[in-house]
């Protein structure tokens, strides 16, 4: 091992390495980085004694500044709650018909409406409130099972239909093709007739318009138009709720007759505040079919 | 500065650097870990988080096998956005019983935290076996093998291996396993024993087929506890402030 020496180009000492006559210079660290590293050490001191940082035996500490993540973000709300302040107050008193009627408000839901329906609604009613044939309602046609007036339809989102929520809509069709309901031919001549029904050219005095006065207006009413109390389905158009893409219309009629299908929506009241739920009214309702 | 020109010493002695490197080690190690078994502030105090029911467990092991967690977070942060799209943020309590959590940090989809009650049984049967039935726009692949009975022969054993990590089965909860899962999933009754001890379960057949269990009944059972346990409206701001 060679010594330590003073290298004659650079000035700078040597480690004392030597291989086969390279000798190794030990330059040191430029300054700048040295005072980088010194900086962040105190940065890292500072940081442990203003921020919460240290684990201790079964806590931590806090920091002198107290800063706390959900904190801020409770402040941040706050402080939206504030900037939206003046037209969430008149939301929070107008109903949904007074909102429709008042131009800003009516922007201000539309929008919001529109956000809150693309996170919550748009899986099942599809984008735009196109629906899903055979599974979901269209909202964006002027057909309603439960009525589509500003207020049917926020009490509709509010509560949903067919589920847990005690102010949930509620209504059951009853299985028809069973026991000693009707016979599967009876069934058929009825089906026959609902679809005459449906394109408008109702079958007078067939055996199925007799069944049909019979067993279903009275929740489908005379002439099939529905019943938005009863939450029945008007019968009178070729608007279907259960008819899937490829399903002749007849085939779903059967089915529905022998084993109803019922459908199902969640309430979002306690899920999504008032006044979401009134900017979802007013948005539904603009989709093209409000009453 | 003079004990800063001594690090050669240090360095060039193989003995003293291997001590040096283990005592660094064991210092970082231990700070980072052992506050993690003592600390009780990590975990909120709050009502309501209980073991997952044995259904939901398997559903949930299902969810792991078919790797959701890939496109799928669990995880809402405490940021305005994110708050306002998937509501409440999500709790270190929520994920207590949780082996392993599954936070995850990829979001390929929407985050599911909150998932639980947003949707119906038979929306998620239609979505799980073919997305795009539902949204035609998702890129999210079909499982329509869930529909296959679900193997539930060693439920009992699974809570018993959870309650060694901590998740604190009872000894009748483990007994009942199998009797629970069947139940939760068979039967929609609101006074069903498996209520009793795992409240707010979502009982009943989902996927039209009452007589087998299969893996999308659990799944979705699964998926519709989710974030469902604690009841924000009883939960102080200030109290989980971290
Ligand atoms: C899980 C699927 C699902 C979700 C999510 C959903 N709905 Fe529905 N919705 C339904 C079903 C199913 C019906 C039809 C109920 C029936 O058969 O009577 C319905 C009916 C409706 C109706 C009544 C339609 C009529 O003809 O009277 C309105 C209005 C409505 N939904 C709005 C919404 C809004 C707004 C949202 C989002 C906050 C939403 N829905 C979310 C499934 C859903
Ligand atoms: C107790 C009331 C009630 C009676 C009686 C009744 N229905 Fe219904 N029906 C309903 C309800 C409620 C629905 C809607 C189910 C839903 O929203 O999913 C429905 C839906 C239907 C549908 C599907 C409509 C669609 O848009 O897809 C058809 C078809 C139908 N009923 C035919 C009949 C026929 C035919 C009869 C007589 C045998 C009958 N119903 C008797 C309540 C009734
Ligand atoms: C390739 C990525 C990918 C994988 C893997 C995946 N998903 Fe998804 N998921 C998505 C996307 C994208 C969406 C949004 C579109 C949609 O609703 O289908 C979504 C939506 C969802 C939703 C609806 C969430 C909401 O709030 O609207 C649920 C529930 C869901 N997925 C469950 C699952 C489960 C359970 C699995 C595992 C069996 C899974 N996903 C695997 C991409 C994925």
């Amino acid at each position: 091992m060679a010594s330590m020496e003073k290298d004659s180009v650079s000035g700078q000492m040597t480690t004392g390495h030597e291989w086969d006559g390279i000798k190794e210079l030990n330059t040191p660290l430029p300054k700048w980085w040295v005072y980088v590293f010194w900086a962040t050490v105190i940065w890292a001191v500072a940081y442990w004694i203003a921020m919460p940082a240290w684990p201790t035996i079964n806590d931590y500490s806090r920091g002198m500044l107290g800063y706390s993540s959900r904190a801020d973000l409770d402040n941040e709300l706050k402080a939206q709650k504030q900037a939206r302040g003046a037209w969430l107050a008149k939301f929070q008193t107008a109903s949904v018909e007074d909102i429709a009627k008042d131009k800003t408000l009516l922007n201000y839901a539309l929008v919001g409406g529109k956000v809150s329906f693309g996170e919550n609604c748009s899986a099942c009613h599809g984008s735009g409130g196109v629906g899903v044939a055979g599974a979901y309602p269209r909202l964006a046609d002027d057909e309603w099972i439960w009525g589509g007036t500003l207020a049917e339809i926020e009490q509709t989102i509010k509560f949903g239909v067919r589920n847990e929520h005690a102010d949930s809509r509620q209504s059951e069709m009853l299985p028809f093709g069973t026991g000693d309901m009707l016979s599967a031919e009876q069934v058929g001549q009825l089906a026959d007739y609902v679809v005459s029904l449906s394109t408008k050219t109702p079958a007078a005095g067939s055996p199925g318009e007799a069944i049909f006065a019979e067993r279903c207006t009275a929740c489908h009413q005379e002439g099939g138009v529905g019943s938005k109390d009863l939450g029945a389905p008007a019968l009178n158009n070729a608007i279907w709720l259960w008819k899937g893409n490829n399903q002749a219309a007849k085939d779903m009629v059967v089915g529905q007759i022998t084993k109803p299908k019922h459908g199902s929506m969640p309430a979002w009241a306690g899920r999504l505040d008032d006044n979401t739920i009134k900017m979802l009214a007013v948005y539904v309702h603009s989709l093209g079919g409000g009453q | 500065m003079s004990v800063f020109k001594h690090h050669a010493k240090l360095e060039t002695n193989v003995f003293f650097l291997a001590v040096g490197i283990l005592l660094s080690v064991i210092v970082g190690g231990l700070v980072e870990v052992v506050p993690l078994f003592t600390i009780e502030s990590t975990i909120e105090k709050v009502e309501g988080v209980r073991p997952y029911s044995p259904l939901e467990q398997a559903g949930r092991d299902i969810y792991v096998r078919e790797g959701c967690y890939n496109c799928h977070s669990q995880m809402i942060r405490p940021f305005k956005d994110e708050i306002e799209r998937y509501g409440h943020y999500s709790l270190a309590a929520e994920s207590k019983y949780d082996h392993p959590f599954q936070w995850a940090s990829k979001r390929t989809g929407p985050d599911l935290a909150r998932v639980g009650g947003k949707y119906t049984n038979d929306w998620h049967v239609r979505h799980m076996i073919n997305p795009r039935d539902v949204v035609p726009e998702s890129v999210m692949p079909g499982y329509p093998h869930l529909m296959r009975p679900l193997n539930y022969a060693g439920i009992a054993g699974n809570l018993t291996a959870l309650k060694v990590v901590g998740v604190p089965y009872t000894d009748a909860q483990i007994m009942n396993a199998k009797k629970d899962l069947e139940e939760q999933a068979m039967s929609d009754s609101p006074d069903a024993a498996v209520l009793k001890s795992y409240p707010k379960a979502k009982m009943g057949d989902v996927d039209g087929n009452p007589k087998v269990v299969t893996e999308m009944d659990a799944l979705v059972a699964y998926l519709q506890v989710l974030g469902t346990m604690v009841d924000f409206t009883t939960v102080k701001p200030e109290k989980i402030y971290r």
